[in-house]
């Protein structure tokens, strides 16, 4: 009734192949990009910006990154945290080597670093596939976990190796170090959210995407027809790790402010960003925002309303609330093994139906 | 989906908030995750001691005391959480019990303006009042405890270390790697070789390291351990048959979690402390009639008497006293987190106030000023003693060496001092 | 001279703790082998099992916790402890239990899903087991001891001393452990290769639809080997949870036998075995020969990077089925 496309007619190629491409959904799209920019900012406190807005942007990051490779490329990673810590490690030796430089810059350039990490990591991958690559990429999450906390170098010689973020500003607004707003934090998250997720959005519908799909699918038969895996599996790993290194120079110097690299950048990081990717839906860019929101908000929402409204003791509290995310999870899968995005596009398909299904 | 789970979270938040109390002192607790076995006790001991004076006395001069629970887990993205939510409660200190969130709380409460009280653990140079104004880690730190550990090798020794071997055996954090620079003047200073052998997290195998102790025979080895590394590294040492005496750990590897599974043969081994032992201390009288028995334990209330118990109570003592001192101070009973910390530069807790508060010898003096956040930091050695099952204390309150210590702690909090931007106070 | 004594008692311990990687592995790759499933949920079955055990021995109140917030109770002991061996056999009565309920509740709906969609349902069940077992047990540390000897073996000693003038260190727990190992794959094998049951598992795992129509049930063999699995587990659990009493880290030891599993392949017995004593030897040599140099701590990466160039060479694990590509 509400929600349909009749009457929605196109007239040329382009239109009929944008991201939107029903009329109510581009109105959706565009009035939460303009209450994300143009409202939040404005009523976000410091609760919301740290402990939900922040943590679900930069996860949404990651996500992004891990859902280019192993959504769209197909090659399973477990190796985020460790590419995470690339980048935080690299923002923060930027930030205290070049403090007059903008922290954005610094940022990308991190990014920049953890693609080129992420490249030499992603080798193995010619060879070896599916489970076993995961495992193999653990290999990388350990190996550079370990680096980081042995070699002093990369924690500027600290007595106890942890990094803390120095200020830094934006527009005369601090974004990192204590003295940042939370309105001032979130829109840095937002903003890279933003572009990063328009540039995914393009990048996989493109000749790249494509390619990525084609060996996803099936690289032999991506090689015959002329699809390079070298370079298309190369070129996926490059680009997940820009991604998760940005992630994690933001996790880093935006949202957490100091950080060890066992603790922040663990297994249990990886683990969850690839949680993240199969409960929103792999090769989705709305999954990847749709499983950060369910893993960074979830558990926040569960024990604000049963330690909070409800009054139980925080240990019983947190105990339930593991056995509940296990069991929406199973739950989830049952069913719609294919994720929220899954779940969200079947939804829109019986809206247009309703209510007259038949 | 989208639509309607922000709202849920709206809802939950708003009902979340709890009615303003005028002393909010929080308990950041972890009693779930890897290291929830030491995370109880601790959280309970500090839960009942507050318990005990709003019963007892009816707050601290005449105010209720709040001390709501939020769980970390030990985790410091749980920890931010916790924090937020908690700010807007106006607490007057946190004691997160975690050195990672310390270090990412450091710089957020000095911009908040809230006290960190932190015994025993986070930042060790956070004993600089002078760049640290907000952190407090009285009576004891991490170097303090590597000193203490040192002195009383000496004291075995008769006085002489040249040519003695010490391994450290460390968790291969943050935490863990506090103590290296410490040890590594003090070899110097004494003669003695020390040895490093960093474990992994978790720590569940240690077959390597332990294999390297018994091939090199070190004299001594000191622990800094958590979580399970404790337990597995007192069963190889067991195992090893090194003998237990020559085995000292710093206090966060020193309670009975940590040497009941390795059974019988954990006898003898040593802790530090920085606090006495078990319930003989009058205050346990009280904690009963008006604890225990009125059915307001906290938690399961099986803890009590344990050493992390004891330190989670002694934490809340210390908070209490500054609360007390803070109130004098200001003038009023209903005291802002920025008096909070004046009660702290001004805290002085005498031997013969700690028998008034029915700890007669259970801590050391403390007396605090704007330099000196951290005390004296003496600490006592413990030993297990596995047939009675308990902890008894066979030392007095042992000095650190300062003149090592000092110099290290005012380079650090010149280094962060710099590189934060901030200026020196206290002149 | 001496190095080389070193060596060898590195090498030894490094078998030995290899056999202790190996029992966790095992339970992965019975599920693999037989449903496809890359069970995330096999470390937490493990901590599960022997929180269960330590619980039914010291004849703890199930929910005691949940009992008393809700209904201002004081329970916690029933005030009797069961035998060692009435108590492991109870322990393994719930983990069959517990493989029915998963089949029922999780496995049934899954059925010719993607192995990531089953992989992450094992995932909701890790989650969910974690929170179920702290609810359940408490969340403290418990004392596990069923009669297994530790510490160092005198008679080794001795004899080693005699003959290279160092007595080698082996740790009693770790020679069971291998004792055990050994007659559980024995007890498998035989148990795959001469029974109706287990015959009718290897036909499954062969062939998923062809098992089928034949008229092997799915679901029975299904709830056979999540038994099979979780009495795995629960032996692997005794064995860590000797040593470290039992608490959540006991969950973490799933992460050792990854590189095991990736090095054996996912879907051979004797591959666990073989890699779980490859990984357990060469990490242990690497951390005696270049830890020192590197300043230590390097064992677990460097399974990982181990296991990796092994798969460089074979990207199907040593004794893995080989991968025949057809386009």
């Amino acid at each position: 009734m509400i929600y349909r496309e009749a009457g929605d007619f196109k007239t040329s190629y382009r239109d009929d192949s944008q991201t939107f491409p029903i009329r109510l959904d581009r109105w959706g799209y565009y009035a939460v990009l303009a209450v994300a920019f143009g409202i939040v900012p404005f009523v976000i406190n410091d609760y919301w910006a740290n402990a939900v807005l922040v943590p679900f942007l930069i996860y949404a990051i990651a996500a992004l990154g891990l859902n280019i490779l192993t959504g769209y490329a197909g090659q399973v990673s477990l190796g985020t945290g460790g590419f995470m810590a690339v980048g935080a490690y690299a923002v923060y030796k930027l930030m205290t080597s070049f403090p007059e430089v903008n922290v954005v810059i610094h940022i990308l350039l991190a990014g920049g670093i953890t693609a080129i990490v992420g490249l030499l990591f992603g080798l193995p991958s010619l060879r070896i596939k599916g489970f076993y690559l995961a495992v193999a990429t653990l290999a990388a999450q350990f190996f550079l976990v370990w680096l980081f906390n042995k070699v002093p170098w990369f924690y500027n010689y600290s007595a106890s190796g942890q990094i803390t973020a120095p200020t830094r500003t934006v527009l005369d607004h601090a974004v990192t170090g204590p003295a940042a707003s939370a309105p001032a934090k979130y829109l840095v998250c937002l903003c890279f959210a933003f572009v990063l997720a328009w540039v995914a959005r393009n990048l996989t519908r493109g000749t790249l995407g494509r390619k990525w799909m084609a060996i996803r699918d099936m690289d032999i038969a991506a090689e015959i027809i002329g699809v390079d895996p070298l370079r298309a599996k190369l070129s996926a790993f490059a680009v997940s790790s820009f991604f998760v290194g940005i992630a994690g120079a933001l996790l880093f110097a935006v949202y957490l402010g100091a950080a060890e690299v066992g603790e922040a950048f663990g297994i249990n990081k990886s683990f969850l960003v690839l949680f993240m990717i199969i409960i929103g839906g792999l090769g989705s860019i709305f999954g990847s925002f749709a499983g950060a929101a369910f893993l960074v908000l979830l558990p926040v929402l569960l024990k604000n309303l049963l330690v909070g409204s409800l009054g139980w003791p925080t240990d019983l509290a947190a105990h339930i609330e593991l056995m509940i995310v296990g069991a929406l999870i199973v739950l989830f899968l049952i069913v719609e093994p294919h994720g929220l995005a899954r779940l969200w596009t079947l939804t829109k398909e019986k809206l247009r139906l309703w209510p007259f299904p038949h | 989906m989208k639509l309607t789970f922000p709202a849920l979270v709206a809802a939950a938040v708003m009902a979340a908030a709890p009615a303003m109390a005028d002393l909010v002192v929080p308990n950041m607790s972890y009693r779930t995750g890897p290291y929830a076995a030491n995370g109880i006790p601790y959280a309970d001991g500090f839960a009942d001691y507050f318990t005990l004076l709003n019963e007892r006395d009816g707050g601290i001069g005449g105010q209720l005391i709040q001390v709501p629970e939020c769980e970390t887990a030990y985790n410091t993205e749980k920890g931010v959480e916790c924090y937020e939510a908690l700010k807007s409660q106006n607490p007057l200190v946190l004691n997160p019990l975690s050195t990672g969130i310390t270090y990412q709380l450091i710089p957020k409460i000095g911009v908040d303006g809230i006290p960190l009280y932190t015994p025993g653990y986070g930042r060790t140079s956070a004993k600089d009042g002078s760049v640290f104004e907000w952190v407090f880690n009285a009576p004891a730190n991490y170097w303090d405890g590597a000193s203490v550990a040192v002195k009383h090798i000496l004291d075995q020794e008769g006085g002489d270390l040249s040519g003695k071997k010490i391994a450290l055996v460390y968790h291969n954090s943050a935490y863990g790697k506090e103590p290296i620079r410490t040890l590594e003047e003090l070899s110097e200073k004494h003669g003695f070789e020390l040895t490093l052998l960093p474990v992994d997290a978790p720590g569940q195998e240690q077959k390597s390291q332990w294999l390297q102790i018994r091939r090199e025979k070190p004299d001594y080895v000191i622990m800094y351990a958590w979580g399970v590394m404790n337990q597995v590294a007192l069963q190889e040492a067991v195992n090893i048959r090194f003998p237990m005496d020559k085995f000292i750990g710093i206090w966060w590897s020193g309670s009975e979690n940590d040497v009941r599974p390795a059974g019988a043969g954990a006898d003898g081994y040593k802790a530090l402390t920085f606090h006495g032992v078990g319930q003989d201390y009058p205050l346990y009288e009280d904690l009963k009639t008006h604890v225990y028995d009125a059915g307001k334990a906290a938690g399961a209330g099986d803890q009590t008497g344990t050493v992390l118990y004891s330190r989670g109570a002694y934490a809340a003592l210390v908070i209490a006293e500054a609360i007390r001192k803070a109130q004098e101070l200001a003038g009023t009973s209903e005291i802002t987190a920025a008096q909070m910390r004046d009660g702290f530069e001004a805290l002085e807790i005498t031997a013969e106030r700690m028998e008034e508060l029915g700890l007669p010898d259970f801590g050391q003096p403390i007396s605090l000023s704007c330099e000196n956040h951290g005390g004296d930091g003496l600490a006592r050695i413990q030993q297990w003693n596995a047939s009675e099952g308990k902890w008894n204390l066979i030392t007095d309150f042992i000095e650190p060496d300062a003149e090592i210590l000092d110099p290290l702690i005012k380079a650090d909090s010149a280094a962060y001092a710099q590189e934060a931007g901030l200026t020196p106070r206290c002149n | 001279m001496d190095q080389f004594i070193f060596a060898a008692e590195v090498v030894l311990n490094g078998l030995m703790t290899g056999v202790m990687y190996a029992l966790v592995a095992l339970g992965f790759v019975l599920i693999f082998k037989a449903s496809g499933v890359f069970n995330y949920a096999q470390g937490v079955l493990a901590l599960f099992a022997a929180l269960t055990l330590v619980g039914i021995q010291n004849g703890q109140v199930p929910f005691a916790h949940l009992i008393n917030a809700a209904l201002g109770t004081q329970l916690h002991h029933f005030g009797w402890t069961v035998p060692s061996v009435m108590a492991i056999a109870l322990t393994a009565l719930v983990m069959v239990g517990l493989a029915f309920l998963i089949e029922k509740l999780v496995l049934q709906h899954l059925v010719g899903q993607e192995p990531i969609i089953l992989f992450m349902a094992t995932i909701g069940l890790a989650y969910f087991l974690e929170g179920l077992g702290d609810v359940m047990w408490g969340a403290d540390i418990k004392t596990l001891d069923v009669g297994l000897p530790q510490g160092i073996s005198d008679s080794i000693e001795t004899m080693t001393d005699a003959w290279f003038g160092y007595g080698f260190f082996i740790d009693r727990l770790d020679i069971w452990a291998t004792v055990i190992a050994a007659l559980l794959v024995a007890a498998l094998v035989a148990f795959a290769q001469y029974t109706k049951q287990g015959r009718a598992m290897r036909a499954v795992a062969d062939d998923h639809q062809a098992a089928l129509s034949v008229g092997i049930s799915l679901r029975f063999i299904w709830v056979m080997v999540w038994s099979i699995a979780g009495f795995v587990a629960l032996v692997a659990g005794i064995m860590w949870g000797t040593k470290s009493g039992v608490q959540f880290s006991l969950s973490l030891i799933a992460l050792k036998a990854l590189p095991v599993l990736m090095l054996g392949g996912f879907t051979s017995i004797p591959g666990a075995i073989v890699g779980g004593l490859i990984i357990g030897v060469g990490e242990k040599l690497f951390e005696f020969t270049v830890g020192p140099m590197v300043g230590g701590a390097t064992e677990n990466w460097f399974a990982y990077v181990l296991a990796l160039l092994f798969l460089v060479f074979r990207p199907q694990g040593l004794f893995g089925e080989r991968i025949i590509e057809r386009v």
